[in-house]
């Protein structure tokens, strides 16, 4: 029997930059019925003809090959990378949260900030701004631990991933 | 070549011309003004006016399909583009070249919900290979050949041009690029040269092999065909074929086993499940082919030819994928399999084409004409004999008459059988019909078709008529929508839930309206007379052939069963119910 198990893979997508690239990104994976984790996208090379897109995205392994070989297929697209195949990558997300809170839980919130190397963007008496960069778990724990202390609002750039090493793309 | 100045419909026509095109199909509307005025100023391009922009797609597809060449269609905005979308979606399931421009609101008032104002790039994304909105007349000419390229290589498929009407008056240059080459887009088609050493070791080494191939040898030409044919003969192998690539081998040949599939030959979907080898060609593993998943070609490993890298191991899991130009694969597999002096296992092959010729002997197509009412299997058979030495080329509308015209009219060339195989379009076949005929005005077209499909896209007719294309609507009228009747026969008790072609109308007297020849048969004696008459006739036909409403496509594989378990006739029908699985399934 195929191998059913569920897999997560961060794909790198380069396109050109034209209108509607992205739509059809998106409309592929909406009606496909596939899903889609995390997606970022902006412009990438000098000229700013080439946009790079990074998808999260998670299936069956005949799921995921369908994914690169639906997404090759468009018109616009160049280049299809899955990175979480191709061996090791480095991940960042960068996310903004705002906390609002007073007394111990805001001095709270500044020690926290500083364990997960965060840094305050903007404070008012009763709250801050946190800027925190890093993989989806330690935004996800930062956030969780905030919570905790009082109101948060969460802003998160989604995934952006590279392969490692000198091959440049 | 220096670049000429002039007004962006020039372009277009100015494009169009330079890219080979002779015929286009469309219907004018206030977003087009500009276009059709250069229209009528020169005498290269010939406008086919349709009744209905659906109808434009289905003639450009026919006459696509027919030809090798792109099909061209014009339309205006709004409801001109929404009204084209059936028939791009058709022309993308079954991989038809068609380029479709259509007219947009000016620039200024996109977005703006201006009158006849759709989202056509937006509607038609997912219904296109690849659409674009022309926004600067200095981009047109460039974006119309690459149109043309993307639409017409690789797995061909529908492309859609939005053209603004500013940007139709706007002048700017125009120069015919030197080379269609896309930044991104590149369509490989030569096959990887050790998979496909591997594939012709694993054929030869076969105990029982299969040949199953689709509407992909059909789109790589002549030669698809040609080294598909050689091939398979040199090693002595069966060959089955789709619905879409019927043709593509000769039916006549003793090596072909017939259509396989939902409503193929019990020795065609045999001889798949109990394979040992498949060699997939230019097919895509459809549902209605595979059947039950789980269950199809349990012990075959299988081999699969395509130039879409998506096909591949998109239902089924295959285990030596191909990417590459059916003939350009095939013919690196004849060289090989000459060069390596490959011989087929004699001994294994015999016993398999003994159990081939067991399954044959059931002779599953079989069918009972008796008395006076006309089996409509036995209309296309009369249909076939009365046809098969002129030059005759076949459209179908959907149901059960397409299954028995699949089933019972043989082809032995490729490109002269069009159906909607994927998306399953009624009313495709009088307008294909339409777009076949003007690209072959000599030869005999037949629009085998049943009554309802026909009532969807009528109006054609009237087309026809206009261009005095001789088409032959021939109607196996058994007043019923035949397929779903025979669904609801099979799985829902025989409740006949809003299947019956109530209301008809008079065909013989609806062929007359529109200075059509109207004929009809009604008892079998009379088959073979209107038939003749149909074919004699210089006028378009509609022939009513009143057959048997009770009649129903075997043998079928029902749905979430295995190839192995097919209804043979109406006996199986009560030995075999359908389960509750099954039911669910389309």
């Amino acid at each position: 029997m195929e191998n059913q198990e569920i897999e997560t893979h961060t794909i790198a997508v380069l396109v050109d930059n034209e209108p509607g690239v992205l739509a059809r990104v998106v409309g592929l994976f909406s009606g496909r019925g596939y899903n889609i984790e995390s997606l970022t996208v902006s412009t990438v090379s000098e000229d700013k003809t080439v946009s790079r897109i990074s998808i999260v995205t998670s299936g069956t392994p005949m799921i995921i090959e369908q994914i690169k070989a639906q997404l090759d297929r468009l018109v616009p697209v160049s280049a299809v990378h899955d990175l979480t195949e191709e061996g090791a990558y480095i991940e960042r997300e960068v996310a903004l949260i705002k906390v609002a809170a007073k007394g111990p839980e805001r001095r709270e919130s500044l020690r926290i900030a500083d364990i997960f190397r965060a840094r305050v963007a903007d404070t008012t008496v009763d709250s801050f701004v946190f800027v925190v960069t890093g993989t989806q778990e330690k935004i996800d724990a930062f956030t969780e631990l905030m919570r905790a202390l009082g109101g948060v609002e969460v802003s998160r750039s989604g995934v952006v991933a590279i392969a490692r090493g000198s091959e440049v793309l | 070549m220096a670049s000429e100045r002039m007004t962006g419909a020039e372009i277009v026509i100015k494009a169009l011309v330079d890219l080979g095109v002779e015929v286009v199909f469309g219907y004018p509307g206030g977003a087009v003004l500009p276009i059709y005025d250069a229209l009528f100023k020169q005498n290269r391009l010939r406008h086919i006016l349709v009744r209905q922009e659906g109808g434009a797609v289905h003639a450009a597809e026919g006459y696509a399909r027919s030809t090798g060449k792109i099909g061209v269609v014009l339309v205006t905005s709004g409801p001109g583009a929404t009204n084209a979308v059936t028939g791009l979606t058709d022309a993308l399931m079954d991989s038809v070249p068609v380029v479709c421009l259509t007219g947009q609101v000016p620039t200024h008032l996109i977005g703006n919900d201006a009158f006849q104002e759709c989202d056509t790039t937006g509607i038609t994304r997912p219904c296109t290979k690849h659409n674009y909105l022309v926004k600067d007349v200095q981009d047109l000419g460039k974006t119309l050949h690459e149109a043309f390229y993307v639409a017409g290589s690789g797995r061909p498929g529908p492309v859609v041009v939005d053209l603004p009407k500013d940007v139709q008056f706007a002048e700017g240059d125009y120069e015919a690029p030197q080379s269609a080459a896309h930044k991104t887009y590149k369509p490989r088609v030569k096959g990887d040269p050790s998979a496909i050493e591997q594939a012709v070791s694993l054929l030869a080494s076969a105990k029982r092999p299969i040949v199953y191939a689709g509407g992909g040898v059909v789109n790589s030409g002549d030669k698809g065909s040609q080294l598909l044919t050689q091939f398979v003969r040199m090693t002595g192998y069966p060959c089955t074929l789709t619905l879409m690539g019927l043709g593509a081998y000769p039916a006549s040949d003793n090596q072909f086993l017939g259509m396989l599939g939902m409503h193929g030959t019990y020795e065609a979907n045999m001889a798949m499940h109990d394979s040992d080898v498949i060699l997939c060609v230019g097919a895509r593993f459809d549902d209605r082919v595979t059947g039950r998943l789980d269950a199809f070609a349990p012990d075959a490993k299988k081999i699969h030819i395509d130039i879409d890298p998506s096909s591949i191991n998109k239902n089924v899991r295959v285990d030596i994928p191909i990417i590459g130009d059916v003939a350009h694969v095939l013919e690196d597999m004849v060289k090989i399999w000459k060069s390596k002096q490959h011989r087929a296992d004699g001994k294994a092959l015999d016993a398999w084409w003994d159990r081939i010729t067991e399954w044959r002997a059931v002779n599953c197509l079989k069918f009972k004409q008796a008395g006076d009412i006309i089996k409509p299997q036995h209309a296309i058979r009369r249909l076939y004999e009365a046809t098969k030495d002129r030059e005759t080329y076949i459209t179908t509308e959907v149901g059960q008459h397409q299954m028995w015209a699949a089933q019972h009219f043989p082809f032995d060339r490729p490109n002269h059988w069009m159906t909607s195989g994927g998306l399953g379009t009624m009313g495709y076949g009088l307008p294909a019909a339409v777009g076949v005929q003007l690209a072959h005005p000599d030869a005999l077209v037949v629009d085998i078709a049943g009554e309802a499909s026909t009532m969807m896209n009528i109006q054609e007719l009237s087309t026809a008529m206009q261009y005095r294309a001789k088409i032959k609507v021939f109607i196996l009228n058994n007043e019923y929508m035949g397929m779903v009747r025979q669904w609801q026969e099979l799985l829902h008790g025989g409740r006949y839930s809003e299947t019956y072609s109530e209301a008809l109308p008079d065909f013989v007297k609806l062929a007359e309206a529109f200075g059509a020849v109207g004929l009809r048969a009604e008892k079998a004696d009379q088959l073979d007379d209107v038939i003749a008459e149909m074919i004699a006739c210089d006028n378009a036909v509609v022939a009513d052939i009143c057959v048997d409403p009770a009649e129903n496509v075997f043998p079928m594989i029902p749905s979430g069963a295995a190839h192995n378990d097919m209804l043979l006739g109406p006996e199986d029908e009560k030995a075999k119910p359908v389960s509750e699985d099954g039911m669910v399934l389309v």
